[in-house]
């Protein structure tokens, strides 16, 4: 315990040391040649820019428009992800028919089907929403038939002895068993459909946090780039957090075994 | 009059020229071949035989988690179609749900039954009171010790009231101590839920301290080489372990077991072959 309250100090300062150097850097305008600090905002700026926009109006507008659409697109991959995976890891003729498909769809970056998605999508609204969806439905889906597979034989074996039927059996056991697997997916997930979000947004959006950051861009505001960032940051690290959170309390038993 | 009291009916095992084919293709193999016996309603038998022999097998047979490649397997004069809590089974290592608590999973059985709640939690701590866990009903499996798991796991499968009770080396994971305090207890609970008891074991002194009856197999094809009845009186003390005739009979067991000494098989399982520690991940991530 008292080891690792003698390194906050250390940690602290570290951080504390990047912002040093960023301001430096950024306030005598440091050029490497490779790159250059010529037009990053200084830490000052930044708080000022951040500071406008949490006073403004439009900062609701762009979280509800970012939250509202990775909400959308993330719970229809965790529904469909956790379905099919339950489905494929349970059932051969299921793993035969839909898992083909998907495999060849698997190595495509969620992020290639921006252009597509644009064309399919009547209301590019829905074409951001697929692009989370597609982000985070793989992770989801893998995750969940890798739980359901690695399940104890033993542990259905005698579920089956004690009386359990198919349902039972899927209720019972194969669910909580795949449960820590399919909340690493859904960790994972949260993850990519942010990551795919943004960059859909930078592309097609109206409102949103990609979309605010690509515009300060545009726009040279670039105080406003790094805000945004920041923001795209702390929303992805709450929602993952709040993932992992969820999956602690509908696993109890997980960390008392791993804690033993 | 606890509930646990009233009597199951022992069941009675008929098997007529059973084989039991494990393995695919070439490497398949008979683990046990052409068996004929008949275990008596609420007889306690262990089988006994070295390590592979295929013991272990014929119970998965009987538990229906096997089928026979040939022959009959019936109890109680019908033949054995998969899995029943009829048919209790208990594993070497434990196979209580992790995500549910002790109470939970000796319930377990009464929940697929589709009883109320509040009735099958105070039938499964009467249950753990028999097996002296009650003060351990609220815990995860995963909290108690390996002799408190399996008097969980005989628990959850008493309480179906079972005419079988297959036993698949159940104590062969404990310490000594915790074995022999585990034999004793068996054998007490068995005084007051009567029913038709097969206990696969290798440890010799385990099946003699036990047994109304030993069935002592040979290792592949298993076959049976010896039936033996055993006249100990009960109840059957620790003491029992240095009595002369029990020395004698010993003997006469490791006589018959080092026939076939020389010959380390792989363990099988009541579910087949022992399968790789991890499913492949078939899907990289």
């Amino acid at each position: 315990m008292t080891s690792t309250f003698k390194r906050w100090p250390v940690r602290v300062l570290s951080l504390l040391a990047c912002l040093l150097f960023w301001h430096v850097a950024a306030s005598s305008k440091l050029d490497f040649g490779l790159f250059t600090f010529t037009y990053v905002p200084t830490p000052r700026s930044v708080l000022d820019a951040a500071w406008q926009l949490f006073t403004s109006s439009t900062l609701v507008a762009h979280l509800f428009s970012s939250l509202s659409r990775v909400f959308a697109g993330y719970l229809l991959a965790a529904v469909l992800g956790v379905g099919l995976g339950l489905l494929i890891g349970r059932s051969k003729w299921a793993e035969d028919t839909l898992l083909p498909p998907l495999e060849v769809l698997r190595p495509i970056p969620a992020v290639a089907w921006i252009p597509l998605a644009i064309l399919m999508f009547p209301s590019s609204e829905l074409s951001m929403v697929f692009i989370t969806f597609t982000g985070a439905l793989f992770p989801v889906l893998l995750n969940t038939v890798h739980g359901v597979e690695a399940v104890d034989p033993r542990l259905l074996a005698s579920a089956r002895s004690l009386g359990a039927g198919r349902f039972a059996i899927l209720r019972e056991v194969v669910l909580p068993g795949a449960l820590p697997s399919i909340f690493t997916g859904l960790a994972i997930g949260m993850g990519t459909s942010w990551f795919c979000l943004v960059t859909a947004e930078m592309i097609s959006g109206q409102f949103g946090i990609g979309y605010y950051t690509w515009e300060s861009y545009t726009l040279q505001n670039y105080p406003d780039i790094i805000v945004g960032m920041l923001l795209i940051g702390v929303l992805g690290m709450g929602s993952s957090a709040l993932v992992k959170r969820l999956g602690a309390l509908a696993t109890p038993w997980y960390r008392v075994r791993r804690a033993s | 009059m606890s509930s646990y009291q009233q009597a199951p009916e022992p069941g009675r095992i008929d098997a007529r020229g059973v084989s039991i084919r494990l393995g695919q293709g070439n490497q398949a193999f008979e683990a046990v071949q052409a068996l004929d016996f008949t275990i008596e309603p609420g007889e306690f038998v262990c089988i006994l035989g070295p390590s592979g022999c295929g013991k272990s097998t014929l119970l998965g047979a009987l538990a229906g988690h096997l089928v026979p490649s040939a022959g009959r397997l019936e109890v109680d004069g019908l033949s054995v179609a998969g899995p029943s809590p009829q048919r209790g089974m208990v594993f070497q290592h434990h196979t209580l749900l992790p995500w549910r608590s002790v109470l939970d999973n000796v319930a377990f059985g009464l929940k697929m039954q589709g009883q109320g709640k509040a009735e099958r939690q105070r039938r499964a701590l009467e249950m753990l009171q028999l097996v002296g866990l009650a003060d351990f009903a609220e815990r995860w499996p995963s909290q108690l010790s390996g002799g408190m798991q399996q008097r969980a796991e005989i628990a959850r499968v008493l309480i179906n009231r079972p005419r079988l009770l297959l036993m698949d080396e159940p104590f062969g994971a404990l310490d000594a101590q915790t074995r022999s305090r585990m034999q004793e207890l068996l054998l007490d609970i068995w005084t007051r839920i009567r029913t038709t008891v097969v206990f696969v074991t290798h440890d010799i002194d385990e099946a003699l301290f036990l047994a109304d009856r030993i069935l002592v197999m040979s290792p592949r094809p298993g076959r049976f080489i010896e039936d033996l009845r055993l006249t100990f009186s009960r109840p059957r003390r620790a003491s029992l372990l240095t009595s002369p005739e029990f020395t004698h009979l010993k003997r006469h067991c490791l006589a018959l077991l080092r026939h076939e000494e020389g010959r380390e098989l792989p363990r099988l399982t009541p579910l087949g072959l022992p399968d790789s520690d991890h499913p492949p991940l078939r899907i990289a991530l």
